[in-house]
Order: C-alpha cells, then structure tokens, then sequence
C-alpha cells in the first residue's frame, strides 16, 4: 500500500540551516548534511532544502551542498527557493536532487513550469502555493507570503496540474506558524480538483494535526519545520500514532 | 553503468559509492560489455530517450549484454517490448507492453512515494518481502512470468523482474534507504 509522507523542511542560508535546532545532538546543528542525515535514520520520507540566500553568488554554494547531501543521504529530497529558468534546475539535478520546487517565478511567468517539466519530466517539479483566504477566496501570495498576486489557489493548483507540475505544495498562510492545525477544507478541495499529489504544509502543532490532514484533508504528504527541528514531535513516535490512527505510514 | 541522458544517474553513482563498489560511467561499447556487471539507470520520456540510445546504437549494445544487467525504473520499462508513452517501440527483452496508470482522487499519478513489495521471490528474496521501497513514475509494467516482485496501487503491477541475466526494478533502490541498498546488493553479489 501507498504510504503517507512525512516531509521535514530545511530553510538553508548561505549553506548553513537557519532556524535554531535542537532535537538531537549533533556535533553541528547548522549542517543540512548532517541534519538530513539525521532525519533520514528517524524515518523521514523525503527532505525539503529551500535556499534562501539574497545572492545568486551565495546561491551558486547551494549546488555544492546539494551534491554532499546526494552523497551521504539515500531517500529522495527536493530543493528550492530561487529557481527562475531552465538554466538554474540542471545543475541542481546534476547535483543529485530528485525534485525541485518553484513558486514566485512561475506565478510571474507560468510558462516556467512547461518548460521545466519538458526538459526533465514532470516528476521533478513540484509547484509550490503559498495562499491565504482573503474576501472567501484563497488567494496566491508570493516571494513568502509577502506580496500579493491576481492568482487563486484552485485554478492555480489546476493550472499548475496542466501545464505539467507532478506534485503540488500547498501551504496556508493563515495556518503558517500558528500551530493549530493545517488548512483541512483548501486540502479536501484540491484533492477533489486535482490527479497529482498534493503535500500539506502550515499549522503542524502536534501529531493529531497530521492524522487530519492525511485523512480528513486527504494529502499525500504533509511537511512541516520547527515542530521537527524543535523536537517538538519526534518523527517515529509520529510514524507510531499515524499506523495507530489507521494512516498507513512507512515504519 | 550506462552513460546516457537518464537523470537519475549522480544518485545511482552516489549509492554506489556508499556501498563502496568499484564503478565507471560510460557510454564506450568496449567498456560496457567487458564489465562484470551493467546499471541501466532511467529517469525521463520513453521515446526521446529510446531515440537517444538508437542513434548511438546503445539499445542493440544492451541487448547483447551476457553479464548480469540491471535496469531501473525508465530503464526497466525500456527494457520491454513497447511502452504506451508516445507509443514506443523498446529494446524486447520481456515481452510486455508498458501501460499508463488510471488517475482518480484515491490514485494520484505520478505514483510518487513509498510501497511495499509484496509476492517476492528469485533474487528480491531475503526478508524484502512487506518492505517500503520509493517509486516515482506514470508508467507501469503488468505483472507477468518473469515478474520478481509486486506492487500494489491502482493494480497489481510488476515492482521487479528478472530474465536471465537482465534484471529489472521499477522503483529506485538508489533512494530507497537500507531496503534499496538490500536490492542493488541483491543484484551485485550474485554470480
């Protein structure tokens, strides 16, 4: 049987992790390679990299520690965060990514996601959506939530589909960082609405909040930061109660 | 393994490495068929990617391989006799024809994610049985007389297979943790 993933997500500046971590020892806290590292032997199903270095200079350090972490990891990782052209994804696949991630740029320019998914195939691109409900419509927020867009998050998502993303990232805005759950009513309409796989992110608080998203919210995958990087939640004592809850999970 | 335009082949070459065998990428005739072994590695289209091997003449190469061969995921499927993405004609080692997957809400494709072999035998035995292993594809291939392993979604399709010396995975032993390591093992250590 298809099991659900559980995605943990690495901010990365300048090579280094960014938000503080502690929910396991390590000898270097700031290293995405043996952060992931770590997370790949508690269970993680995939990693999420996002590189939010303010420099292509800074950016061009993303493609080493990509390869490094395609040396010592052996489960699939996306990356993302600056991608605007066909130019910026080959040396990151080369590298040894498995997917990358677009967002800002295809909003701008939509035609980004047909051209990646000729190049290298659907399989590698995920379509990454941050929304927040405004006037009873989801609306698409770019550069992280910070400016608005003329896009909705249905006819985005399916947009998206169309034009040949093989997997959506949904995250709410409205349910980023408060830790109360994630969006449960946007992730059963986009799993009505689309044929790919959808990955619920914003809100994770506690274990019960990814039972819901799995099979209230019907997602595929569910990913989420600092409740992982915090050791808020353990993710085999998470992998534990989703098999507990009848969500069929990798253990 | 094979050099050729599959975008899975850095992470192949990095398994390897961790399993500390002693490899080399190329696409020279002479090379390939010396080797003990050969890694058909695949991550794309089916029919620009049968293109690119026919105008280096590099499907006739494969199927002239005596030595233990092992196609992943695109390279499994091109190693079957048709496959349904843009109606292809492929390289006929296992007669099968490679199907699409019906999507539905309860069947996203690409089947992208972590499922279990099921039905093992021949050389995907040794405790793989019920073990998760990572897919990512659209394509699949029906079970059939050579299949070594199963996976179930929107139906049972063949997640291993084996023919003589040519043997085949659809997922991606290279990113499917210790168990993918158990499978390229599998394949390497046999005779």
């Amino acid at each position: 049987m298809l099991t659900k993933r559980i995605i943990p997500c690495l901010d990365i500046k300048d090579g280094r992790t960014v938000k503080g971590i502690n929910f396991i020892d390590l000898r270097d806290a700031g290293d995405p390679v043996e952060l992931a590292a770590a997370y790949a032997d508690q269970g993680a199903d995939e990693l999420v990299f996002l590189d939010i270095s303010a420099t292509n200079e800074k950016r061009k350090t993303f493609a080493d520690l990509v390869k490094k972490i395609a040396a010592r990891i052996n489960i699939p990782f996306t990356v993302g965060g600056g991608i605007n052209s066909v130019e910026d994804v080959a040396p990151l696949l080369e590298s040894g990514a498995d997917k990358v991630s677009i967002n800002s740029a295809a909003v701008k320019n939509p035609e980004l996601i047909d051209a990646l998914s000729q190049a290298f195939g659907s399989q590698f691109i995920v379509l990454a959506i941050d929304a927040g409900k405004q006037e009873n419509q989801w609306a698409v927020r770019t550069h992280g939530g910070k400016l608005p867009s003329d896009k909705k998050l249905f006819s985005w998502a399916k947009e998206g589909q169309e034009r040949g993303a093989g997997e959506i990232l949904f995250t709410s805005m409205d349910n980023d960082g408060t830790k109360n759950g994630f969006a449960i009513d946007p992730l059963q309409k986009l799993n009505e609405l689309l044929t790919i796989p959808i990955i619920a992110s914003g809100g994770a608080g506690n274990s019960f909040h990814f039972a819901e998203a799995f099979t209230l919210g019907k997602a595929d995958a569910a990913l989420a930061a600092s409740v992982f990087h915090f050791g808020e939640i353990g993710i085999p004592q998470l992998k534990l109660f989703l098999k507990n809850h009848h969500v069929p999970v990798r253990l | 393994m094979i050099k050729y335009n599959a975008g899975n082949i850095r992470s192949v070459a990095f398994a390897l490495e961790r399993l500390s065998v002693d490899f080399e990428i190329t696409d020279e005739v002479e090379k390939i068929q010396k080797a003990d072994k050969v890694i058909f590695p695949g991550v794309g289209e089916a029919s620009s990617t049968m293109r690119y091997l026919k105008e280096r003449k590099l499907d006739q190469v494969i199927i002239g391989l005596t030595q233990p061969v092992l196609g992943i995921c695109l390279g499994m499927q091109l190693m079957c006799a048709h496959s349904d993405e843009n109606n292809t004609a492929c390289m006929a080692i296992f007669d099968e024809t490679v199907k699409r997957f019906n999507a539905d809400t309860a069947h996203k494709v690409p089947h992208i994610g972590w499922n279990s072999l099921i039905d093992t035998r021949d050389w995907i035995e040794g405790g793989l049985n019920d073990q998760f292993v990572y897919f990512v594809h659209s394509y699949y291939v029906p079970v059939n007389e050579f299949t070594s392993a199963v996976t179930d979604y929107t139906e049972p399709f063949s997640a291993a297979m084996r023919k003589n010396n040519f043997y085949a995975v659809q997922f991606h032993p290279e990113k499917s943790a210790k168990i993918g390591e158990q499978v390229l093992l599998n394949f390497l250590n046999r005779a």
